[in-house]
């Protein structure tokens, strides 16, 4: 079906990210309303506005929905294993210091099946960028309970709501030494664009987790059928607190309608990062 | 009329329709209402976004539709006052 | 003038030339330096650490990088991304790490990020009996991870061959792009023996088949094989904007549902090594051209077998030892051929496994097939294998 002309509009078939983008490979794989897609472009305009030659960008990914962001991104670009994005993505910048490395991985992937890779890398501060998109399940699975699913969360693998307690995972990063942390949304796309640009222009182990939308697997069972009902409940519940002074209060219940989501820069130190002092 | 390209006083709206998906975000965060959706649909029948009539002079090149939009399928770009083509 | 200070030792040199008294662990460490080894990242366990431990004095002394990683799922996958990066990477573990390494081994396969593996093997399965020796992860190492694709193992005898083998893994695997593994044994690599390394210049390090056009121009496909199925690589931070992926992918890299592309793809990966056995393939004959029985022995074992090959000659019977240097890939024609000569009578196979070895040699031949076996801890003596032959 040919496209028509319509009197308001100025169709083009290119968009100004293109460069950053392998657009040959667009439309991406992603559902209708998933936030993943909006991760990929900030992550591309971070690129373009980080003063740094693409070339010395390098995108890690692992497995699952947030792991297809390396295979659209005009950079080299790795796909790894289920979790070993971090160690994959340590190899080349141990070998490379001067390359900026950025992981682009979900929940799951980072924290359940990499959580061992991931306080270590952080423990060990190396320098890498760590963008997690947290979508609350395993999306590319068809939903199943992960290691943020909330409390009371329906999935495939919980048909009677989850059980367990889901990770905090800025308290996390913070907790194993992560030397730069943040939480945004992929509605805060302007402050998750300066988050992701500190992270490239700072050493050490950074890490912004960046809650998405996943109408499909997690929204349909969960009340947020559409990708805009979950942009709506992030307008309508998260509060910006940057350098917040508990830790523990960015716990989330997004299941809660009255509980509020912080989101904000929280922490931002120097350690010294791996190797430095070699 | 040139159809390829709309002008509105402070921005202009371009779309690739063909990697629209219809989730929505740019029309319902524009915060001028600048956009609809369109009457026909691309090759994978999603409706794409358009300049609601009326509002060709409201887009302020927030760029707020272009940074939100998963599918890189938005864009606006700074008008000038005598834009012309090229 | 008397000179009151000492001077600073001077800074060891990659190469360590000249003959010494060395464990086969540590011949390893030296022989992957010796190969341009630039990156490490290991887990500690029994009974490869020393490996590591050499190289995390030797390898940042020499502008390496050595780091110790949480686990073996870590060591493995910042070997192939330091790999991706340009790196001639090793990792150094035995059978349990080994398992919990296979699942990248596949991605180091379909990627074609050449890495080398060393398992110094232990009693096994499970735990095991971690300090003594094993020979059965041979199987494992061919077939460990999940799908078809191609792998070379060497099976050093000795230290002098730890490190003879361990710079030639690095050669090969850069040459196929392919997983490559040093199989070697407790015993081999406790054991201590005269190593010689080489003067500078006598080695000759193979260096990657790099892309022939200049970056940023035309798009590069990173998996478009010459004619010997090995494609060019491209490294991270070299401009070419190369993607990998453990998905199936077409030439540039991208991922494609496609049963057809999967076939060529993996038929390829298997290929690779396949077609190029007679290159890759390295074996030892000891006393082999009038032998009626053929030992085929590996590692430690097959210095036993060795010495029961002197003794049955010592008592005028006509044996001789093949000894695989490559377990991957099996010198199967070797077998076939010697199993067609009209002359052998019988193989015979000692091995710190309980047959796994033997399965290989079986499959080649239906002659009568002596298996000494052991299932690890300790290894078949050349009094045994006699004694079992003559039995």
């Amino acid at each position: 079906m040919s496209i028509p002309v319509e009197a308001n509009i100025s169709l083009v078939d290119k968009h100004p990210a293109d460069d950053l983008l392998r657009a040959d490979r667009f439309p991406h794989i992603l559902c209708p309303g998933c936030g993943i897609g909006t991760v990929i472009h900030t992550y591309v305009r971070a690129i373009m506005e980080s003063g740094v030659d693409p070339d010395r960008h390098v995108c890690v990914s692992g497995i699952g929905c947030s792991g297809r962001a390396a295979g659209y991104v005009n950079v080299d670009s790795y796909h790894a294993t289920h979790g070993r994005a971090l160690p994959f993505a340590l190899g080349i910048a141990l070998h490379k210091p001067d390359l900026v490395v950025t992981v682009i991985s979900g929940d799951g992937d980072l924290t359940a099946i990499g959580g061992n890779h991931f306080i270590h890398a952080a423990r060990r501060n190396i320098n890498l960028n760590v963008i997690c998109i947290n979508n609350f399940n395993y999306g590319m699975t068809g939903g199943q309970t992960g290691p943020t699913s909330p409390k009371g969360a329906r999935s495939p693998t919980a048909p009677d709501g989850n059980q367990d307690h889901p990770f905090i995972l800025p308290h996390l990063a913070h907790a194993i030494g992560a030397s730069f942390v943040s939480r945004w949304t992929v509605l805060h796309v302007r402050q998750f664009q300066e988050a992701v640009l500190r992270m490239m222009e700072k050493d050490g182990f950074c890490f912004t987790e960046v809650l998405a939308p996943c109408p499909t697997s997690f929204g349909r069972p969960n009340n947020f059928a559409q990708g805009l009902h979950e942009m709506e409940m992030y307008r309508d519940r998260c509060h910006i607190e940057n350098g917040v002074s508990r830790m523990s209060d960015l716990q989330i219940d997004i299941m809660d309608p009255d509980w509020p989501i912080i989101v904000g820069n929280f922490v931002d130190v120097e350690r010294g990062s791996y190797g430095e002092h070699a | 009329m040139d159809l390829s390209r709309a002008q509105v006083p402070h921005g202009l709206v371009h779309v690739i329709a063909e990697r629209c998906k219809q989730c929505d975000f740019c029309i319902s965060y524009c915060p001028v209402d600048v956009l609809e959706y369109s009457e026909d649909t691309n090759s994978k029948g999603h409706h794409f976004p358009v300049v609601a009539a009326g509002k060709e002079q409201a887009c302020v090149f927030c760029r707020f539709c272009d940074l939100i939009c998963p599918e890189l399928a938005i864009f606006t770009s700074e008008s000038q006052a005598d834009a012309s083509d090229g | 003038m008397v000179k009151l200070h000492a001077a600073r030792p001077p800074p060891t040199p990659r190469l360590l030339s000249g003959a010494r008294f060395m464990q086969g662990d540590h011949a390893c460490a030296e022989g992957a330096l010796a190969a341009g080894l630039d990156f490490f990242a290991g887990y500690p366990i029994t009974p490869s650490t020393e490996v590591a431990e050499r190289l995390s004095d030797r390898l940042p002394a020499v502008g390496g990088r050595f780091v110790q990683m949480e686990d073996e799922l870590g060591s493995i996958a910042a070997i192939i991304g330091a790999s991706a990066a340009g790196a001639r990477s090793l990792t150094a573990t035995s059978g349990p790490g080994f398992s919990l390494m296979m699942e990248n081994i596949g991605l180091a396969a379909m990627m074609e990020l050449p890495i080398v593996v060393v398992n110094v093997q232990r009693a096994s399965p499970s735990t095991g009996l971690p300090t003594m020796v094993g020979q059965s992860d041979i199987l494992q190492a061919r077939w460990g991870s999940h799908g078809d694709y191609g792998v070379i193992a060497y099976c050093p005898d000795s230290p002098q061959e730890c490190f003879d083998l361990t710079f030639e893994a690095f050669n090969a695997a850069d040459r196929y792009r392919v997983p490559v593994f040093v199989l070697m044994d407790e015993v081999v690599g406790h054991m201590a023996e005269r190593v010689v390394i080489p003067e500078p210049g006598i080695l000759s390090i193979r260096v990657r088949k790099g892309p022939r056009q200049p970056p940023g121009k035309e798009p590069f496909l990173s998996y478009a094989p010459d004619d010997d199925l090995v494609p060019p690589i491209a490294h991270a931070g070299e401009g070419y904007k190369v993607h990998m992926t453990g998905l199936t992918h077409d030439e540039r890299g991208y991922p494609i549902t496609d049963a057809g592309v999967h076939h060529k793809l993996v038929t390829r990966l298997v290929d690779k090594v396949r077609k190029h056995a007679d290159q890759i393939l390295m074996t030892e004959e000891f006393m082999l051209d009038d032998a009626d029985t053929v030992l085929l022995a590996i590692g430690c074992t097959s210095r036993s077998a060795r010495h029961a090959v002197r003794m049955a000659r010592a008592q005028g019977r006509h044996w001789g030892l093949l000894r695989p240097k490559t377990v991957w890939p099996f010198p199967s024609d070797r077998v076939r051929e010697l199993a067609a000569s009209g002359r052998v009578r019988q193989f015979v196979v000692p091995e710190i496994s309980l047959g796994q070895l033997r399965r290989e040699v079986e499959r080649l031949t239906r002659m009568p097939v002596i298996n000494i076996t052991h299932a690890g801890g300790a290894m078949p003596t050349p009094e045994q294998i006699l004694e079992a032959v003559e039995s």
